[in-house]
């Protein structure tokens, strides 16, 4: 017998080598070092003339550059180092000012008939290119409690407008509780609520003389909301982090209630968690009347002399969400102020509140809700619970003096980092429910490039060992299994790039253990080629008994190791999941080198000879 | 089908011994475990760790001085791939700023810089941990029920075996030796499960082909035939991955270090294991050609032994 492939197959294999090849190339160009100049709003145009003006900051700073280019919206230069592009970043950011934003970046070098064809090399972890990896707990019951409060102050409202009296009406622990003097008035309570609402459950019962009516969002309204807070928390992280200024980052839901945050290239964490973080915002309330009732009323210190107080209504006019632009600028007695711009619902509301309130004052309330984890003894054991607090006071109390429209600035800020980080956080929106980090990695930039160093390394010399020790004992066939896996590393890597994956270090590791372990399959191949010779089959059917033996061994034994890599991908986080998502891949394409590459080379190379005696194997 | 003359290894002569060994190895890891307990990572105990690298190698008593005055009782220090690396471990009970933190109070007199430093908060590592553990569980649970489809339930029973075996036999070295286990040894520790299992089927593979198709000689006979049949095969394969893993040992870098060991130790015990514990359980489950008769098809004539075969949809990949 002969071994011969039908045309279709040896196409097929030669076709997908062929990709493989083509989508592994862009790996050969690596990125270079970049800084990516922005506007920090869309009205800042970028030019000519700003490219001018970054090349002139570097030629000063005497930092080297090359190609400097424009487009998008968008400047871009490019350097040989890393710690070149560092330094040209902070140059920038200084001599352009806080209108734009420089980046760090990463620009591509694959040439263009290969990004044509949405060839990319594959994406850098953090451990192998130096940045900062955020855990953040999104807090929902601080988001839930938020809520509440919202739906309280309305339901109180319409309380009030239809002469019902009642006491409480508090969120508390997930629901509000209102207390009624007498049963009808409760029950009127609860069927305009129930008419009114369709998010609560209400329960009602009576303690002596107090007739109580207690509401409990039910289950669909609290996961909207916790849905609601987790979208709007990843919209406004994204916003802070362009306005930080970084390229490339990922920011991406975990779980049910947790965002992951990598910024690649940032080194200066405090700044970074302290802008993410914020639960800065402002809310826009009138100065009480002297006869207003103190129902209606609440006092607040100044955030720059606890010591002052005033009066504030409770209704608020607008928060920082009706914000649609904010910047930083001095006022007439170089004070820093935010100038602000609102949308225009904000406009109008503000206009409203504004034209009947002449001569009266405005309050501009800063607040920040933190929270600590704090043990307690429950039970004999320890638990951690987290307190939340939220601080509101006054930065600013001024006289009205006309209407206010869309437009008006703040003052009373401490100093400029203040004012433009709120400018800042206002531009960004506020985030919906307060976040905390659970957990932080930071890598530098020396330590990256050294892991990708060790990495490559490991993986030649683990190459070259293998691909020798696979010549000493087989030696045709071993190059035969040499080749395979070369193959075998050039879909692999080819894989990994079309399927976006990211290259970790233990990624690498991966890689390393999946050529270690491909030979397996061409080893037990060899080995039944032997023994069928051994039992005197003839060269050619020993050939194609060897592998078709030695197939269901090698599938059983690819399906197990496959699904065990499938665990670990599904329960696995960061590190584990990038080594199983090379595992899961290696171990596809070593099934298919083995079995369908080096079957294809040996029926093209020596499957067509009916004279052969004897193999070299 | 007759034996030939090449020289054959009597592996289930020493079935006894190894066993004895096997046991052993494992009463002892299960005690070092159950005294010494593991030296968990930040990844599962929550904390903060922090690598800098001195421009001048620091002497670490000095070091651990410092924090001490900074306020940071227990702190772990030491030097982590060379002598000018140094490696800062805090307990849970500092806050995520903490990093920053230790930075600054030990560049007051040394040159440094900052290479790494990590946060994981005490719930996270119970989760990981909680993770960790379901998917070891999963992973055995998995090859049981597929080999068990596959093959044969005592097959099943004689491949979880040795992976039980071969995860507690590394996590032993590891908490004799207080080697940090962290996220990515535990990664190791599934791929060496995947590894093990890879081996032991092959040589189940070929104890099932051999009792189908050499029908004289007992269980004990056939099992120490298929392993002799599959020993080459067993030698170049582990010999091919350890060289590779040795290589990841010695270049890969210090952040891998112990995920190296932890496949290296794996893929040599999951060698042996596959031969003796697995063939060994074999023989100790009483396997016989009735557990891997295939019933006759309706109208099938004679004891012809059929041979395994893959499905259709498998065939034309070949």
């Amino acid at each position: 017998m002969l071994n011969k492939y039908p045309l279709w197959k040896n196409l097929l294999v030669s076709a997908v080598v062929l990709l493989g090849i083509i989508y592994a190339l862009p790996n050969l160009f690596p990125d270079d070092y970049a800084v990516q100049i922005s506007g920090s709003s869309a009205s800042v145009s970028v030019d000519e003339a700003l490219l001018d003006e970054a090349r002139e900051a570097l030629d000063e700073a005497d930092i080297e550059y090359r190609d400097p280019s424009l487009g998008d919206g968008t400047a871009m230069l490019r350097f040989d180092a890393s710690d070149a592009q560092l330094r040209a970043r902070s140059e920038l950011q200084e001599a352009l000012g806080s209108e734009y934003v420089a980046a760090l970046s990463l620009a591509a070098t694959t040439p263009d008939w290969l990004r044509s064809i949405g060839a990319t090399p594959m994406n850098l972890g953090l451990d192998l290119r130096g940045g900062v990896h955020f855990l953040m707990q999104v807090d929902m019951e601080a988001a839930v409690d938020r809520r509440l409060d919202v739906y309280a102050s309305e339901i109180k409202r319409q309380l009030r407008e239809e002469r019902i009296r009642y006491r409480g009406g508090d969120a508390e622990e997930g629901q509000l509780e209102f207390v009624f003097p007498s049963e009808s008035a409760r029950d009127d309570a609860a069927s305009l609520v129930n008419s009114e609402y369709d998010q609560f459950r209400s329960n009602t019962r009576s303690d002596g003389e107090d007739y109580i009516l207690e509401l409990t969002l039910n289950q669909q309204s609290a996961s909207e909301i916790r849905d609601y807070a987790l979208n709007q928390n990843l919209t406004t992280l994204r916003n802070r982090v362009n306005e930080l200024g970084v390229a490339e980052p990922l920011i991406q839901q975990q779980g049910s209630d947790r965002i992951v945050v990598q910024l690649p290239g940032v080194q200066d964490t405090a700044e970074a968690k302290r802008v993410l973080g914020s639960t800065a915002n402002l809310e826009f309330r009138l100065e009480a009347r002297s006869d207003a009732s103190s129902a209606r009323t609440e006092t607040f210190p100044f955030r720059n002399n606890p010591d002052r107080t005033a009066e504030l209504e409770r209704d608020v006019i607008i928060t920082g969400d009706n914000v649609a632009d904010a910047n930083q600028s001095f006022d007439e007695n170089g004070q820093p102020q935010v100038n602000i711009t609102l949308d225009g619902p904000g406009g109008s509301m503000m206009q409203d509140v504004t034209r009947d309130a002449v001569g009266r004052q405005l309050g501009v309330l800063f607040i920040e809700h933190s929270s600590e984890e704090v043990e307690r003894q429950v039970d004999g054991e320890t638990v951690t619970e987290r307190v939340r607090e939220t601080e509101r006071s006054i930065i600013s109390l001024a006289t009205i003096r006309s209407t206010l429209g869309s437009n008006f600035r703040v003052t009373g800020l401490e100093n400029v980092a203040e004012a433009s980080e709120l400018a800042l956080l206002l531009r960004a929106g506020a985030l919906a429910a307060p976040i905390y980090f659970v957990e932080e990695r930071t890598i530098g930039p020396s330590l990256g490039q050294q892991n990708i160093d060790s990495g490559i390394n490991s993986v030649i010399l683990g190459f070259i060992l293998v691909a020798l020790t696979m010549l000493v004992i087989y030696k045709a066939f071993g190059l035969l299994a040499n080749v395979a896996l070369m193959v075998n590393l050039t879909l692999l890597v080819g894989a990994m790039s079309v399927l976006g994956a990211t290259l970790t270090l233990p990624g690498i590791a991966g890689i390393v253990l999946t050529v270690g372990m491909a030979v397996d399959a061409n080893v037990l191949i060899f080995e039944r080629i032997k023994e069928e010779l051994r039992e005197g089959l003839p060269v050619q059917s020993a050939i194609n008994a060897g592998f078709s033996r030695a197939f269901v061994s090698i599938f059983d034994a690819n399906v197990t190791t496959f699904l065990v890599a499938g665990i670990l991908f599904a329960v696995g986080t960061g590190p584990v999941k990038g080594f199983a998502v090379t595992l899961l891949i290696g171990i596809l394409t070593s099934m298919f080198t083995a079995l369908m590459v080096s079957r294809a080379i040996v029926n093209v190379s020596i499957g067509g000879r009916s004279d052969l005696k004897a193999l070299s194997i | 089908m007759s034996e030939n003359s090449k020289r054959t290894i009597d592996f289930m002569g020493f079935r006894r011994i190894a066993a004895a060994l096997s046991i052993i190895l494992v009463l002892g890891a299960a005690v070092s475990l159950g005294t010494n307990g593991l030296a968990l990572g930040l990844d599962f105990t929550g904390g903060s760790l922090v690598e800098l690298e001195y421009a001048e190698a620091p002497a670490l008593p000095e070091v651990r001085n410092q924090l001490e005055s900074a306020g940071y009782e227990n702190a772990m220090v030491q030097n982590f791939g060379s002598d000018t690396a140094v490696l800062v471990r805090l307990p849970a009970e500092f806050d995520d700023s903490v990093g920053d933190q230790v930075v600054s109070a030990l560049s007051e007199n040394a040159e440094l810089t900052l290479e790494r430093s990590e946060y994981v908060g005490g719930q996270v590592g119970e989760e990981l941990r909680e993770q960790g553990g379901i998917a070891l569980l999963l992973a055995f649970f998995v090859v049981l029920i597929y080999i068990a489809m596959r093959f044969q339930l005592k097959f099943g029973f004689a491949s979880v075996v040795p992976l039980v075996h071969d995860v507690l036999i590394v996590l032993g070295v590891f908490s004799v030796f207080r080697l940090t286990f962290d996220l990515t040894v535990l990664a190791a520790l599934l791929a060496v499960i995947g590894y093990s299992l890879n081996d032991t089927i092959i040589v189940s593979d070929r104890i099932r082909e051999n009792f189908r198709r050499i029908l004289k000689g007992g269980p004990e006979e056939i099992i120490n035939t298929s392993l002799n049949q599959v020993l080459l095969r067993t030698i170049v394969t582990s010999a091919t991955t350890l060289v590779v893993l040795l290589s990841l040992l010695v270049f890969g870098g210090e952040m891998i270090r112990n995920f190296a060991l932890a496949l290296f130790i794996g893929v040599l015990v999951g060698t042996y294991s596959s031969i003796y514990v697995a063939a060994n359980m074999l023989v100790a489950l009483n396997v016989n050609r009735d557990d891997l008769y295939v019933p006759k098809k309706e109208g099938a004539e004679g004891s012809q032994p059929e041979e395994e075969e893959p499905p259709d949809w498998l065939k034309r990949m070949e």
